[in-house]
């Protein structure tokens, strides 16, 4: 019998590795990558929230809200590194530092 | 009031008007290749007129939402409108002649520039969750566009890279905070979510749910107001953004992070008892807020003094008035909530102005740096007395403008009793006027390179700071409408 809690146990660990995923990685799409984990996370407690109460399913349609918006992010964000790698022909994150003082 | 979806069209006029000037701009840009450089900016101020004329139009409309619940329609919400409107005009106006962004192409930057309106504006207007997250991504995305205008341009790419990353991390933690809250609560709408925590009590709920969920929301907020430990992009983000950009982004995004906050705070974790915010038992949220803002504000000023670049020490000194305006939200009184409004409408004067002076000596020597500004009393005058004016009202010096916000905050403060929290304000207050001073002092003091040569400034800028100058030097002595107009805006729609 799968409940509420193994959904949330699933996005908080998903969650955590995105966070990890974003912090440790140095590679602009991985980072990338790990956003998506954190939005997931938060997709798949909308969703199982909604399932497992009795009111109503905005939780799942705030989900497909959320799907829209990750995907119109990551369009923007791999915009901009691809605009990066044309200029250093590079995706490493540590390569980004001019601007630090 | 709850108006249906076509009962709310009618009080949805300016959004409607931005939307239709963002599809008229880019078609005129790509229809009218001889005239667009003159076309679009005169579609883009008279859509923003419109729009303000309509805002203005339905201010007296009773409070009540629109859309089933999704957009509150309040003075609250109606102060920001015409607030961001106006910080948009002048924006647009100041962004015209700007030689950074002359080199590339002018009409998608005016389309993004009435989108992040158009998205500020739902912003401080949503009471509902999933309306609130898709607002702030609509404000977030564009302005990470805008950012990294500047195609080619290693710093314009690396700040918006920087702000994209930050940014979503950020909007990502915050909407796992608002998977949780309606997990809780098993809505979305703040009004049901405050109702639902008032009659369950938050016994019901886990304190270390609660307080993780204040702060993953706060990461969102946080993020969009620059406050610490939020802030890191700013500065960053700030110095390699084309400067109408960062003088957008330091005024009219923030304001709008302000707005949505304290929508966000005091509709669904307060509940209104006259002219004061009762808390919803337990959770203690304004004390969360008292720390980020201390932290804010000292982290800003102290980072600002070392600051060489004029637009890096801009972002410290924003993410300090970040702090400064925080203060007058957690007190959860009118006179606080009134002194918030206050202090973000001088402070649209005196950091654009500021900003202005800076993009205009750019256009003409090419420098952000404060060595650069050595000696412009000689060359240009009336530039370097503006940028004086700007730099002693952001200090918050009597006969100027920023001294009145700095009042009313500091007032609403002692007024509710937290004497330290308004020292703390002060002590600020005079480290910041060090960094500001450095500006004057070494426009009026310092001898220049050698470079005698006058800085042109075009018509428009001048009338433009102008126009910057004059609130900022009679709003201390006009201040009546601005303390009635703030005051009819602070009631809140509070439910139904």
């Amino acid at each position: 019998m799968i409940t509420l809690q193994h959904y949330l146990l699933v996005s908080a660990a998903l969650f955590s590795l995105g966070i990890l995923g974003v912090l440790t990685r140095k590679n602009a799409v991985n980072v990338l990558m790990g956003i998506e984990l954190i939005l997931n996370s938060a997709n798949l407690n909308l969703v199982a929230f909604s399932r497992f109460s009795s009111k109503g399913i905005d939780g799942q349609m705030f989900a497909i809200f959320v799907i829209v918006v990750a995907a119109a992010e990551v369009a923007v964000a791999l915009a901009i590194v691809l605009t990066m790698y044309r200029m250093l022909k590079t995706v490493n994150l540590d390569q980004a530092d001019v601007l630090k003082q | 009031m709850v108006l249906d979806n076509l009962q709310s069209l009618s009080f949805f006029y300016p959004e409607l008007i931005l939307i239709c000037a963002i599809l008229l701009v880019v078609l005129s840009d790509i229809t009218f290749k001889s005239l667009r450089n003159v076309l679009n900016p005169l579609l883009t101020l008279a859509s923003l007129l419109l729009a303000i004329f309509f805002s203005i139009q339905i201010d007296h409309a009773p409070a009540g939402s629109l859309f089933q619940g999704m957009l509150a329609l309040d003075s609250f919400a109606a102060f920001f409108k015409l607030f961001l409107l106006l910080a948009a005009i002048l924006v647009v106006l100041g962004s015209l002649h700007s030689e950074e962004l002359l080199q590339v192409h002018q009409g998608e930057f005016l389309a993004l520039l009435l989108a992040v309106t158009l998205g500020m504006i739902l912003m401080a207007n949503s009471i509902n969750l999933a309306m609130l997250y898709l607002s702030l991504e609509l404000v977030s995305l564009t302005s990470y566009i805008m950012v990294g205008y500047l195609k080619g341009d290693r710093l314009s790419n690396e700040a918006s890279l920087k702000y994209i990353l930050f940014g979503a991390i950020s909007t990502g933690s915050m909407l796992y905070g608002f998977s949780l809250i309606y997990g809780m609560t098993g809505s979305l709408s703040l009004y049901t979510i405050r109702d639902i925590f008032l009659n369950q009590g938050v016994q019901g709920f886990d304190q270390f749910t609660i307080l993780l969920v204040l702060i993953l929301t706060l990461a969102g907020f946080g993020f969009k107001t620059a406050a610490v430990p939020f802030h890191f992009w700013c500065p960053d983000v700030y110095a390699g953004a084309p400067t109408p950009v960062t003088a957008f982004l330091s005024v009219a995004p923030k304001t709008a992070g302000f707005a949505i906050l304290m929508r966000f705070f005091f509709s669904s974790m307060t509940h209104p008892s006259g002219d004061q915010w009762g808390l919803v038992s337990g959770i203690n949220w304004p004390l969360v807020l008292i720390g980020i803002s201390v932290l804010t504000m000292t982290l800003g000023n102290i980072a600002a003094l070392t600051q060489n670049n004029l637009k890096r020490m801009l972002a410290y000194s924003s993410i300090a008035h970040a702090g400064y305006i925080l203060m007058g939200s957690v007190v959860l009184t009118g006179t606080g909530l009134k002194s918030t409004l206050i202090y973000m409408f001088v402070y649209l004067f005196m950091n654009l102005g500021a900003f202005l002076v800076v993009a205009i000596i750019y256009n003409s020597d090419r420098t952000f740096e404060l060595d650069g500004y050595n000696g412009m009393f000689k060359r240009a005058p009336f530039l370097a007395f503006s940028m004086g004016v700007f730099m002693l009202s952001l200090t918050g010096i009597p006969p100027f403008a920023g001294f009145l916000g700095k009042l009313y905050i500091f007032a609403a403060v002692i007024d509710k009793g937290l004497f330290w929290f308004a020292v703390v304000g002060t002590l600020n207050a005079a480290v910041a006027a060090f960094y500001y001073m450095r500006v004057i002092k070494a426009m009026v003091l310092e001898d220049g390179s050698g470079n005698t040569a006058p800085v042109p400034i075009s018509f428009l800028n001048q009338a433009l700071l102008v126009a910057l100058l004059i609130p900022n030097i009679l709003l201390v002595v006009f201040w009546n409408p601005i303390d009635r107009w703030t005051a009819s805006s602070v009631n809140l729609f509070s439910g139904l």
